[in-house]
């Protein structure tokens, strides 16, 4: 009860404080105020970032929660309402009290509105203090490229997805915007009924952006498929073994330090000589 | 997302509510569920959606229908289903269904064309129905009566609607919008065949070796189909081949061995390719089956000035042609276009197709309007028609990539004849509306069909050219039942003074009643309402508002000039919006109905749940309205247009029966025939079923009369069914009775004693060609144009008909250019169809949530290249422009559909991106099917 009464407060003021960084460019004030609210109200690991975040740790370290890359986001060409002249509700959004984000930063909810990767990325150059970094979204002639983006990752529960049970739906795939790229269709003969396909949705995990297109369009009640930060959605292979069969995959040697190869489990934690000097017990 | 202190407070005393009736309530609420669960109700019916005809099975529970699942006993679909059929339980209750009648009115209670719409009764609505069609009649004859009817009319509907259109009010005036979905394929099988529909079925997706589409995005609009294909495809990689033939990238495509992009109308010049490589190598490789050929086809060819089914020069509309090049309602924008219906110059691409038939480039083609005149030719004279179809032609005009290198191009084209003319390989060849919507839509039906032919690769298990049908019931109830302007049930036609006698004497009126004259087709009727001629329509299951192109003509016609528009439909929609009267209609679950799919597949469903609100059926509207019109009312004396006169039959009415005060209830509904299809809710199939027609139903609902509707009290839905399917019985066109098809998951007609038949015109496999064929192998029983004269390219050499009993006919068909290509001013090619998600014109699916979330907009689908050349980001707003008018969409440039550079595709389920506004109404001239695949547009940027 009591928690709920804060929620409302601190969203007053969440508003005003808001108001005075847009409106007179002081975003440091904005970032030292919040930075005691941080504290208390601890973004969720879940939070889908803006293109181009620092890892969540630099972000939050980083970004003042200055909101010009929400606004970018709002006022962008493609933004335009069909039948007002006036922008949609942007993808990006400042984080209110009740938000799964600390409060202040910018994070998105496909649900609502996912990220539509646009190719000049308006939300990027704006930043600021690099929070926002436009280097991990420039290529290698300096241009922006969109497909670079890295918000986090589509994950597909195969319980919930109907076309696992063989309904023709990759309602997901189609609305990809790296199609047939980021989602790829596996194809799988139903036994059940001797004459027709599976046709599955499988993530390519270099290659999704995480933008939540898909997850937008997912027709079951709860979407089957999601969005999620990579740190939290992704396992990591160790860097020693890479897919012979895989030339890419072979690049990873590269992340491997010949100064770092000392391991220290359990096992070796004792002196050689100290352990030989046990003695082995023939009782 | 913020909390405001109230919305707070409120939540608050919610939670100390609950928590003060304490645990007991999620208790009750279980044992209330557990007893539900016990309570449903599980059963079949067929789908709301495509053509592919998947069974379906809805769990009722009280008295809503709460869930849907695939029928795993469908043979078409084995329980499995699309995201649309997904959604089957919720098209039904979208929060702002109609549920009464609705009159535009002014504050005195009249009815005014300018008013608002206001709720009145059901009484109301035909009195005011009644009025206005009585007005039509005095001042425009039965021409004046019109009908915007549907492929998607259960078959009961379809007839009842029929019926009282050509029988009562001697209108022909009654045209579905399966019109613009596959008349094209219809005349085809009539050229060709001489009887409708394909001879083969799904079955041959299972035993072929090639899928060869054409025109169709099979992967999104026949998904259940497509997964079938897919399937076969896995189950030999290597053997199967998937070939996509189509103007723009999409996601058939996929699953393709081989896609080739051609540039829009030229499908007409890859078939002749095709063709060409048959009978050229056929010397050295010995490739046509003469014997199958010589015994059971010949050679035809018809007139190819046939202009482009637009407005002809003299029409109302169009007069007088002013100096600025306007004329009439018409801009000179427009009227660029339209000039073309009367004549053109032949263009250096088509010029080389057309000298075989004595034209050459520059020659000024007079058109004349559309005939479906042919004749018989020798085979030379068909060969010659094939000469110019050389690969450097053919590759050169039909390109449709312009970044495509040629030779790989050609390489393909190659690759295709190879496909179609490899020794034992079996080819199904499909296609939808690319070949039906497109100005010769007819033409490039019968072109599959020479192919197929000359191989003896049709009408066999496996093999065999195949017309995917897009609506769930364009074949069962459009066709079959023959709401069309020209047709009569099983492929009778009403110029046929036979096929009327038929008609006539099944119905019990008059001689002479039925009108010999069926000219008012879809885009007639729209045509006919801005000449004033039509000054009453009724729009039924369909939209024909938003589906039709120019449709700021049609609109403005309905809005500002002397009519009467009713839309009857269970939501509101653009036709609703510029009506004067809506009526609420049952959807499909919510009355007893059946649906006959692409394969002749016809199923039947009971009715599974009362109306919401005041909703009533089609078949119900249909039959109060009869009861508003006696003998004396519609059975006197008309001139037509043409000068014919449909005479006074009422005292031939009065021989049989009847008096001046006999309504058209008494004679084509409740009759005694009628009343012999005796309900008995005691028994199978109507026991533990509603029948809001034939018992009332507890809503009580007022009536057409003002008092509580309490049912017809005979099975009227088995009599309409039973007395149309008697037309077809012995003819062809058998269905098994009434009861059975509740029982069955739907059988293919012909059903000869008690058994489907899978192949036509297959001795092993069809009755009927076993009768027409003893001991043969095929028969191309079809009746209609069995006679034909003799000629060549050019034209009738010998008028002496020559009969050509049980054989069809392989058509020499040159390219043509299609009246309106991109130029200087226009310079893309603009396409339209649909998308997976939405069925036609969303009226249905845009109401799931779901669905609507999925794709809640049309796009502008288009290549990157063009984008950036012209100044476009991928999602922002741009108009697209023709000579008849503009709207506003998103540019995707990385969506489901790859246009190449120079064409756009856009969807039309959406109405605020209302893309027939933008489309050009020219038809095939012999189908009158609206091309919706090609027209000249500009774009720039909003």
């Amino acid at each position: 009860m009591e928690k709920e009464v804060k929620k409302v407060q601190i969203t007053a003021r969440r508003r005003f404080f808001t108001s005075v960084a847009q409106g007179t460019g002081l975003g440091i004030m904005g970032g030292l105020l919040w930075a005691g609210y941080a504290e208390k109200a601890k973004g969720s690991p879940l939070t889908l970032r803006p293109p181009a975040a620092l890892s969540e740790n630099n972000f939050l370290r980083t970004c003042i929660k200055c909101g010009l890359c929400a606004e970018a986001c709002l006022n962008r060409d493609s933004n335009i309402d069909r039948e007002s002249g006036k922008p949609r509700p942007g993808t990006l959004k400042m984080a209110k009290a009740q938000d799964d984000a600390t409060i202040g930063t910018p994070f998105f909810v496909p649900t609502d509105v996912p990220c539509y990767m646009c190719e000049d990325i308006p939300c990027v150059p704006v930043c600021p203090t690099g929070a926002l970094d436009v280097s991990l979204v420039t290529d290698k002639n300096g241009e922006l490229d969109f497909t670079m983006m890295d918000m986090g990752i589509a994950v597909v529960d195969p319980n919930s997805c109907i076309a696992f049970w063989g309904i023709q739906c990759d309602a997901c795939y189609r609305a990809c915007p790296l199609l047939d790229e980021a989602i790829k269709l596996e194809y799988g003969r139903n036994e059940r009924t001797g004459k027709h396909a599976f046709l599955m949705p499988v993530i390519e995990m270099d290659i999704c952006t995480g933008c939540g297109l898909c997850e937008k369009a997912c027709v079951t009640e709860k979407p089957a498929i999601f969005m999620q930060p990579r740190e939290l959605a992704l396992g990591k292979p160790g860097d020693h073994y890479v897919k012979g069969w895989d030339e890419k995959d072979q690049e990873r040697v590269a992340n491997q330090s010949e100064k770092d190869m000392t391991t220290h489990g359990k096992r070796s934690q004792e002196d050689p000589t100290d352990y030989l000097n046990e003695g082995v017990s023939f009782e | 997302m913020s909390v405001s202190r109230r919305d707070f407070l409120k939540s608050s005393a919610a939670v100390a509510a609950a928590g003060a009736v304490g645990i007991s309530v999620p208790q009750e609420a279980q044992a209330a569920a557990a007893k539900a669960e016990s309570n449903w109700r599980w059963d079949k019916a067929a789908c709301r959606f495509c053509g592919t005809g998947c069974g379906i099975m809805l769990a009722t529970k009280g008295g809503k229908i709460v869930a849907v699942k695939g029928d795993p006993a469908a043979p078409v679909n084995r329980g499995l289903n699309c995201i649309k059929g997904y959604f089957n339980a919720k098209i039904m209750y979208g929060a702002d269904r109609l549920k009464t009648p609705l009159l535009r009115m002014n504050d005195k209670g009249e009815f005014d064309k300018k008013g608002k719409f206001k709720p009145v009764s059901w009484e109301r609505a035909f009195d005011e129905m009644e009025v206005h069609i009585k007005k039509a009649l005095k001042a425009s004859g039965p021409e004046g009566v019109g009908v915007f009817a549907s492929g998607q009319y259960t078959v009961m509907e379809g007839y009842a609607a029929q019926k009282m259109m050509k029988g009562g009010f001697r209108s022909n005036a009654i045209d579905p919008n399966a019109r613009h979905c596959m008349a094209s394929a219809v005349v085809g099988f009539y050229q060709t065949f001489g009887i409708d529909e394909p001879s083969g079925c799904y079955d041959d997706i299972e035993l072929t070796d090639t899928v060869i589409s054409w025109g169709s995005n099979m992967a999104e609009m026949h998904p259940i189909l497509w997964s079938r294909v897919t399937d076969r495809k896995l189950s030999n990689p290597d053997k199967v081949k998937v070939v996509n033939i189509s103007t723009y990238t999409h996601r058939t495509s996929d699953l393709a061995d081989i896609e080739i992009i051609f540039s829009p109308s030229t499908d007409l010049a890859l078939w002749n390719y095709v063709a060409r490589e048959i009978v050229m190598r056929d010397d050295a490789e010995k490739i046509i089956d003469w014997d199958f050929v010589k015994k059971h086809m010949v050679f035809a060819v018809g007139p190819t000035n046939i202009g482009y089914g637009m407005r002809r020069a003299g029409e109302k509309s169009i007069t007088p042609v002013r100096p600025d090049g306007s004329a009439g309602k018409y801009s000179a924008l427009e009227m660029e276009t339209i000039n073309k219906e009367m004549k053109k110059k032949v263009s250096a691409k088509e010029a080389p197709a057309l000298e075989p038939y004595g034209l050459k480039e520059g020659d000024e083609m007079k058109h004349t309007p559309g005939t479906l005149k042919h004749w018989e030719i020798s085979f030379e004279e068909y060969k010659k028609s094939l000469e110019p179809y050389t690969l450097d032609y053919v590759a050169k005009i039909a390109k449709g990539d312009p970044n495509e290198d040629i030779e790989e191009f050609k390489k393909k084209l190659q690759a295709l004849a190879d496909l179609y003319i490899e020794k034992g390989r079996k080819v199904v060849s499909f296609w939808t509306m690319g070949m039906n919507q497109h100005t010769r839509g007819t033409w490039v039906n019968t072109l599959s069909y020479n192919v197929h032919f000359m191989l003896n690769k049709q009408a066999k298990p496996g093999s065999g050219a195949f017309s995917l049908t897009g609506q769930p019931s364009a074949c069962g109830t459009a066709r079959e039942v023959g709401t069309f302007c020209h047709r009569l049930p099983a492929d009778m036609m009403v110029k046929n003074p036979k096929h009327r006698t038929i008609v006539e004497n099944s119905w019990k009126v008059p001689a002479g009643t039925l009108n010999p004259v069926g000219n008012q087709h879809i885009m007639k009727i729209h045509r006919d309402i801005e000449d004033g001629v039509v000054k009453f329509a009724w729009v039924n299951v369909c939209n024909a508002y938003q589906d039709s192109a120019s449709a700021s003509h049609w609109i403005k016609a309905a809005r500002e000039m002397d009519n009467f528009i009713v839309t009857s439909d269970g939501y509101p929609g653009i036709s609703a919006k510029v009506s004067d009267l809506v009526l609420p209609s049952a959807m499909i679950y919510e009355k007893w109905g059946g649906y006959g799919n692409a394969e002749r597949r016809t199923q039947l469903w009971r009715q599974q749940v009362l109306p919401v609100g005041d909703a009533m059926s089609d078949t119900w509207q249909w039959v109060e309205l009869s009861k508003r019109f006696t003998v004396k009312d519609v059975w006197g004396e008309y001139t037509l247009r043409n000068k014919k006169i449909l005479p006074d039959v009422i005292a031939d009415a009065k021989k049989l029966g009847y008096t001046d005060d006999t309504t058209m209830y008494e004679i084509l509904f409740a009759n005694d025939r009628a009343k012999a299809y005796k309900s008995d809710t005691t028994k199978f199939p109507e026991q533990g079923y509603d029948d809001t027609e034939v018992l009332g139903d507890s809503r009580n609902v007022n009536g057409s009369d003002g008092k509580p509707w309490k049912g017809y009290g005979f099975m009227i839905h088995e009599y309409l069914f039973e007395e149309y399917a008697n037309f077809g019985r012995g003819h062809g066109h058998d269905l098994a009775p009434f009861n059975v098809y509740h029982k069955v998951r739907g059988l293919k007609w012909p059903v000869v004693d008690g058994k489907e038949t899978q192949w036509r015109f297959n001795v092993k496999y069809d009755p009927y060609a076993a009768k027409a064929n003893p001991g043969g192998d095929f028969a191309f029983y079809g009746t209609l144009a069995k006679a034909l004269s003799q000629g060549d390219l050019t034209g009738i050499k010998d008028k002496k008909k020559k009969s050509l009993k049980n054989k069809a006919k392989i058509y020499a068909r040159p390219y043509m250019d299609p009246p309106e290509m991109p130029d200087e001013n226009y310079d893309m090619w603009l396409c339209t169809g649909r998308v997976l998600e939405h069925w036609h014109s969303g009226t249905m699916t845009m109401r799931v949530p779901e669905l609507y979330r999925a794709v809640p907009e049309a796009l502008c689908y288009m290549n990157a290249k063009d984008a950036k050349e012209k100044g476009f980001k991928n999602g922002q707003l741009i108009w697209v422009d023709s000579r008849r008018g503009k709207v506003k969409a998103r540019v995707e440039t990385r969506g489901r559909n790859r246009p190449s550079q120079g064409l756009v595709f856009v969807p039309w389920f959406d109405e605020k991106v209302f893309i027939n506004k933008v489309c050009l109404d020219a038809t095939c001239p012999m189908s009158k099917q609206t091309d919706y695949k090609k027209c000249a547009v500009k774009l720039y940027k909003v």
